[in-house]
């Protein structure tokens, strides 16, 4: 102890108090923090309980103390009730990191997940709890390693008549009014795709599991995973069809042919004669 | 135009060489010599391969190399065409396209490249002046061809005999006829056609590609259902479809509708059509009132529809009117009702015509 | 190799090429009796310069379009019979679709180098209507339209026009659903006529939209009509070229009577052929690492199916921006619908421009009372009011382009959809007005500049004190080459009132004719810098003289100072 008190005017003593401080801190934290939820402890009532604490932290400034929303005086509101919403919609917009929303704008785009894989599972029972929604879907409908030709092509139909209006032929997404748009589908997990149909987050529509079935979900899933595969015949230009190839047209075309007729046209290196 | 007073003057088309002969430059005409006279051609000068032999080989050699490199090239692709095999794919894209591509593309390129590379390094590139000749003929032929043309006509008597004439330009005139009348079987005439669908009463509304009917418990509020009529589904009593091929594709792009349900609270309905929804669920028709594109860009809270192709945006719970783009018609509507079953039927056809305006779209028929 | 010897050493006949090709030239000749146009031709003059050959990109690609759509035919078949599809592309097997689209795969996947040939194919086309357009505008920015050359510019303007067409044939006969959504658009178009439009459409499309027949008509438009007329339009362009010969820079040596530059046989037959060659395998190059057009991803074609992202080829993107920005003036009298929101911007609009770009030549003549024929080309800057009508008209065409794409610029740089129409569509008419002015002003301060150069020299760059302690820059007069290279352009025609009256004070019956005439070449000319007289250039030369620095004379290959006020030489 005489060592500290000898040596309380050390030059290095604040930085040694300051590190002991972070490091006080640091192990708290994590002592006193949320634990991760262990996959098979407690069951349900404790993922219920680590949802909510998450929920009050992370989500209720918007959402309200108990999820029902907090409107604004115009009707419009900060951010919607989550009664009824399902764990599936939870799901998505946490699992693709579009909650929380880190500012506004038109719409919330999906950014790297704020929660992990078991915090997001723990908000999706806790937001399940409150009332019936859509629920996470089977593994049985978002596998699509092994999809038949028969649900390969129908899936391509359901695609091209449900999504390609708003999302493109490759999923490369489209332009929505006023700013908002529907985003690419590339890197969407087989799950968020499902989820998203089911729950239709934001602008786009609700596609029900009654009108289309999670079989016709899975073909759906299957032909856009299958499709983003698909060989080319050279750079793409991102899917985005005639306009970036009239691009290209003019600037590799063109330009390009123009180099060479400017080369072609050129008079060359001459030898200058000597003055006499 | 000033006239050149320089001597050799060439016959139209042969070409001159420079040389000291015409040295002296001719005069400026473009206008009268001013304010500075046209100093002539500039001497040539040599380029290093014509001065240099060793330059001229490496110049020879270039050019033999990219002749030579092309058809290493074009034997490229006739091996690749044959051992490479369709499905084969190089970090994403097809490599029997790349291949043929690169190889066929690089030969071709380097025939052209060995060629220019040979006009300009090689070739004699002494600039060579060839005369103009005036775009017109001589007066003397203009006068002898008025002249021949003259004695043509006159000896065909067509300016003496006015009855041959007109008679003639009459019969060649309306040979245009036959021309335009032949063409009335291009088509058949419209006649009603576009005032009418499949759509029929009683005829239920289902889901496109599944053939799925609907029942309004089906729908959620937000939701869009991309819907046909139950027709296109059925079959006849040899298993075949009823509508198929073209026929089917000529229904459908007037048939395709959409489905949507929207809180009660929020629609607005159109004069008269108060009743043609159920319970919010209402349904539409797809095909865009402007140049007929399919519509299904969905809004599900703000419940505009935009159209992809020039984004024409539509109301719908507003009775389906314009409101940003060119479209003008609001989109037509389909009454709605639920059968003994309850699933969603249509009670009638639509009751204004579906797609792209028309000049007779505004006329009431039956 | 050092100048070739005079054809005084050895006689033809007795050199080997000659004594070879004796036999082949006797046996053709006594037959075709070509001799005489080879002769005339085959030294015939070009003249040298980058510009001139944009047009050989068009002319070039339309080979390489022939030769590749010879190739396609061979497995495209024009049907519109729906099969199922049973080719190797996985996700469309088992579904029915036009024969047409079915073949189209086929080729694709199924028929080795066939996916490469489509795509040059596709490639040549957008560069063959690309290059049209910029050799169109290098004719019009120089003057290359003025007489005798009017009726070669009336026939490419014919070129421009059909190709468009052609062009969009072409990518619809895939009958897939980006392209078959354009033929909906069509249809539309088509029924926006007045009084006749659902008439027209049904004779068309032989029937309600979309029939069985519109492929198999398109495909016959596409390898038999429209190449046909193409084909004999290029040759007329042609010879009309090589009977006017080329159009040249005013330069040294230079004169609006002759022609300088390389022989056809054997430089221009080197280069041309050459050239050739580079644009069909900068096309295959293109297309061996540029996708385009990728059918199978669009599946097809199904009138309650669209893609996000619908737009023609990029030729026709104007008239899609047209129809997107225009307001939805609708209106009806009595029993008949006029559907202006798609008539004027669709049909309206491309036959406005094409007549415009086709009377341009003939209202410049009127406007500008010039008359004389013209083989000498004007640099842009000096012609200020047809390069200011020029840009305008490109700022027009190039803010309805943007507007055709608007979704794709909404979505790639995150705005409103919306506000980039609204944009657009005050853009179109205020910006060709913006652009007019500011470009004719560039280039009248560039004549400026001009004149300026030819009588004070060009700046060195090297700052001169005088004695008295003033800094002024140094000039050194152009090059005789370069000096007479500017100052060769028409001078500014005289201005003269028009003329209402004669000397009696008898009205003039063209009177008001005459005073518009007079208004309009005062329009095109009141503001341009005319080229210096003699007196002006003596009076310069005579200051130069006065100077202290730079010397008096400069030799004519001066070429500048050094850092330290040396004049460089070699």
């Amino acid at each position: 102890m005489r060592f500290l008190s000898t040596h309380r005017r050390h030059p290095l003593a604040g930085y040694a108090v300051l590190l002991f401080g972070l490091l006080l801190a640091g192990a708290l934290y994590y002592a006193f923090a949320p634990g991760k939820a262990e996959a098979d402890t407690a069951g349900d009532t404790a993922k219920i309980d680590e949802g909510r604490q998450l929920f009050l932290v992370g989500c209720a400034s918007c959402h309200g103390m108990n999820a029902e929303g907090i409107m604004t005086k115009r009707g419009g509101n900060y951010g919607p009730s989550l009664i009824g919403v399902g764990a599936a919609a939870v799901d998505f917009q946490v699992g693709t990191g579009r909650m929380p929303l880190a500012q506004t704008a038109p719409q919330a785009p999906n950014k790297p997940p704020v929660y992990d894989e078991d915090e997001t599972e723990a908000l999706a029972a806790y937001i399940a709890s409150l009332a019936p929604g859509p629920a996470i879907p089977d593994e049985e409908y978002t596998d699509v390693s092994e999809i038949s030709q028969e649900d390969l092509t129908r899936g391509g139909e359901f695609f091209r008549t449900n999504c390609t209006a708003c999302h493109n032929s490759v999923g490369a997404g489209g332009a929505l009014p006023s700013g908002r748009y529907a985003p690419p589908l590339r890197n969407v997990s087989a799950r968020h795709i499902y989820e998203a149909m089911q729950t239709g987050p934001q602008q786009m529509p609700v596609f029900s599991d009654d009108v289309v079935t999670p079989e016709d979900k899975r073909a759906i899933i299957a032909y856009i995973k299958n499709v983003q595969a698909q060989p080319q015949g050279g750079f793409g230009g991102g899917g985005l069809g005639p306009v970036v190839d009239g691009m290209f047209a003019w600037i590799i075309g063109i330009g390009g042919l123009v180099a060479v007729s400017v080369w072609l046209a050129a008079h060359g290196a001459r030898v200058k004669k000597k003055r006499s | 135009m000033s006239s050149e007073s320089h001597d050799a003057q060439p016959s139209d088309g042969v070409a001159q060489p420079t040389g000291d002969e015409v040295a002296r430059p001719p005069r400026n005409d473009i206008e009268p010599a001013e304010p500075i006279e046209n100093p002539g051609l500039p001497e040539h000068l040599p380029r290093p391969t014509d001065v240099d032999p060793k330059l001229e080989k490496r110049a020879e050699r270039q050019v033999a190399g990219m002749f030579t490199a092309a058809i290493i090239l074009t034997i490229g692709f006739c091996v690749a065409y044959f051992t490479i095999p369709k499905d084969a794919v190089i970090f994403g894209w097809f490599s029997l396209n790349l291949a043929l591509g690169l190889t066929l593309g690089g030969a071709l390129f380097l025939i052209g490249i060995g060629a220019i590379q040979w006009a300009k390094k090689l070739m004699k590139d002494h600039e060579i002046i060839e005369m103009r000749h005036p775009a017109r003929s001589s007066d003397d032929d203009r006068e002898a061809a008025l002249g021949v043309l003259d004695e043509g006509v006159a000896e065909s008597g067509f300016g003496r005999r006015p009855l041959i004439r007109r008679s003639l330009i009459g019969a060649v005139a309306i040979l245009g006829l036959p021309a335009i009348v032949m063409l009335r079987d291009l088509g058949p005439l419209p006649g009603n056609k576009l005032f009418h669908t499949v759509w029929r009463k009683g005829m239920r509304v289902v889901n496109d590609v599944s053939g799925i009917p609907l029942r309004p418990s089906d729908i959620e509020v937000g939701q869009l259902v991309n819907a046909q009529p139950a027709v296109f589904f059925e079959t006849d009593s040899h298993g075949h479809a009823v509508f198929h091929g073209t026929e089917l594709l000529q229904a459908k792009a007037k048939a395709s509708v959409i489905a949507v349900r929207i809180r009660p609270d929020d629609i607005k309905p159109r004069k008269g059509q108060a009743n043609w929804d159920v319970d919010g669920i209402m349904v539409y028709s797809k095909i865009c009132t402007h140049v007929g594109c399919p519509i299904s860009l969905w809004e599900q809270q703000t419940h505009h529809l935009l159209c992809p192709c020039h984004q024409t945006t539509y109301d719908l719970a507003d009775g389906g009117k314009v409101i940003f783009g060119p479209g003008k018609r609001p989109l037509p509507q389909l009454p709605l009702a639920v059968d003994s079953d309850g699933y969603l039927i249509a009670t009638s056809d639509f009751h204004e015509p579906v797609g792209p305006s028309f000049p007779e779209v505004n006329q009431h028929r039956d | 190799m050092t100048d070739t010897a005079s054809t005084t050493a050895t006689p033809l006949k007795d050199t080997g090429f000659g004594k070879k090709s004796a036999g082949p030239v006797e046996w053709l000749d006594d037959r075709l009796g070509l001799a005489g146009a080879v002769r005339k031709n085959i030294r015939k003059v070009f003249p040298d310069h980058w510009s001139f050959l944009l047009g050989e990109i068009a002319l070039w690609s339309f080979v390489v379009l022939l030769l590749t759509g010879t190739f396609l035919t061979f497995w495209y078949q024009p049907s519109m019979a729906e099969v199922p599809y049973t080719g190797s592309y996985e996700p469309l097997r088992g579904l029915e679709m036009s024969q047409a689209y079915a073949s189209t795969l086929n080729i694709s996947f199924d028929i080795r180098g066939g996916l490469l040939v489509r795509q040059i194919h596709h490639w040549s086309a957008a560069l063959f209507m690309a290059a049209i357009i910029a050799h169109m505008l290098r004719v019009f920015f120089t003057g290359g339209y003025r007489k005798p050359r009017e009726v070669n510019w009336l026939i490419g303007i014919g070129l421009f026009a059909l190709g468009l067409i052609e062009g969009f044939a072409g990518y619809s006969l895939p009958d897939d659903l980006l392209s078959g959504t354009g033929l909906r658009f069509v249809d539309g178009l088509i029924r926006s006529i007045p009084i006749v439009g659902s008439y027209l459409e049904f004779f068309v499309f032989g029937g309600e939209f979309p029939g069985e027949l519109i492929i198999a008509r398109l495909y016959m438009a596409h390898i038999f009509l429209l190449p046909g007329i193409l084909l004999g339009l290029i040759a007329a362009h042609m010879l009309l070229l090589v009977y006017h010969k080329h159009t040249q820079w005013p330069g040294p040596g230079r004169t609006e009577k002759n022609v300088v530059g390389f022989p056809m046989l054997p430089v221009y037959a080197a280069k041309a052929g050459g050239f050739f060659f580079v644009v069909f395998g900068f096309t295959a190059l293109m297309a061996a690492v540029l996708q385009i057009n990728p059918i199978w991803t669009y599946g097809p074609y199904n009138p309650s199916e669209v893609t996000a992202g619908s737009q023609p080829d990029w030729y026709m993107g104007w008239v899609e921006g047209a129809v997107r920005i225009m307001p939805n003036w609708e209106f009806t009298i009595g029993p008949e619908t006029f559907s202006l929101n798609v008539f004027i911007p669709a049909v309206l609009l491309m036959g406005l421009l094409f007549t415009v770009l086709a009377i341009w030549p003939f209202f410049e003549t009127w406007a500008t009372g010039d008359k004389e024929e013209h083989h000498l080309l004007q640099r842009p800057r000096n012609a200020p009011t047809r390069t200011a009508f020029g840009v305008a008209g490109m700022t027009f065409y190039g803010i309805c382009w943007i507007a055709g794409g608007n979704d794709i610029i909404a979505l790639k740089f995150n705005l409103d959809i919306f506000t980039i129409t609204w944009i657009c569509r005050i853009g179109v008419f205020v910006g060709p007005v913006i652009a007019f002015i500011v470009t004719r002003r560039i280039c009248i301060s560039l004549q400026r500049k001009d004149k300026d150069t030819l009588l004070h020299g060009y700046e060195t760059g090297v700052i001169v004190r005088s004695p008295e302690g003033s800094y002024a820059e140094a000039h050194a007069p152009l090059p005789v080459d370069a000096a007479y290279a500017l100052s060769a352009r028409p001078r500014v025609p005289e201005l003269t009132a028009p003329e209402t009256e004669d000397a009696d004070g008898v009205r003039n019956p063209q009177g008001r004719k005459a005073r518009l005439q007079a208004w309009a070449k005062r329009f095109f000319f009141s503001h341009d810098i005319d080229k210096p007289t003699q007196a002006e250039v003596d009076e310069a030369e005579h200051h130069f003289h006065g100077d202290v620095y730079p010397p008096d004379n400069f030799p004519d290959d001066f070429t500048g100072v050094s850092e330290t006020g040396v004049p460089k030489h070699h």
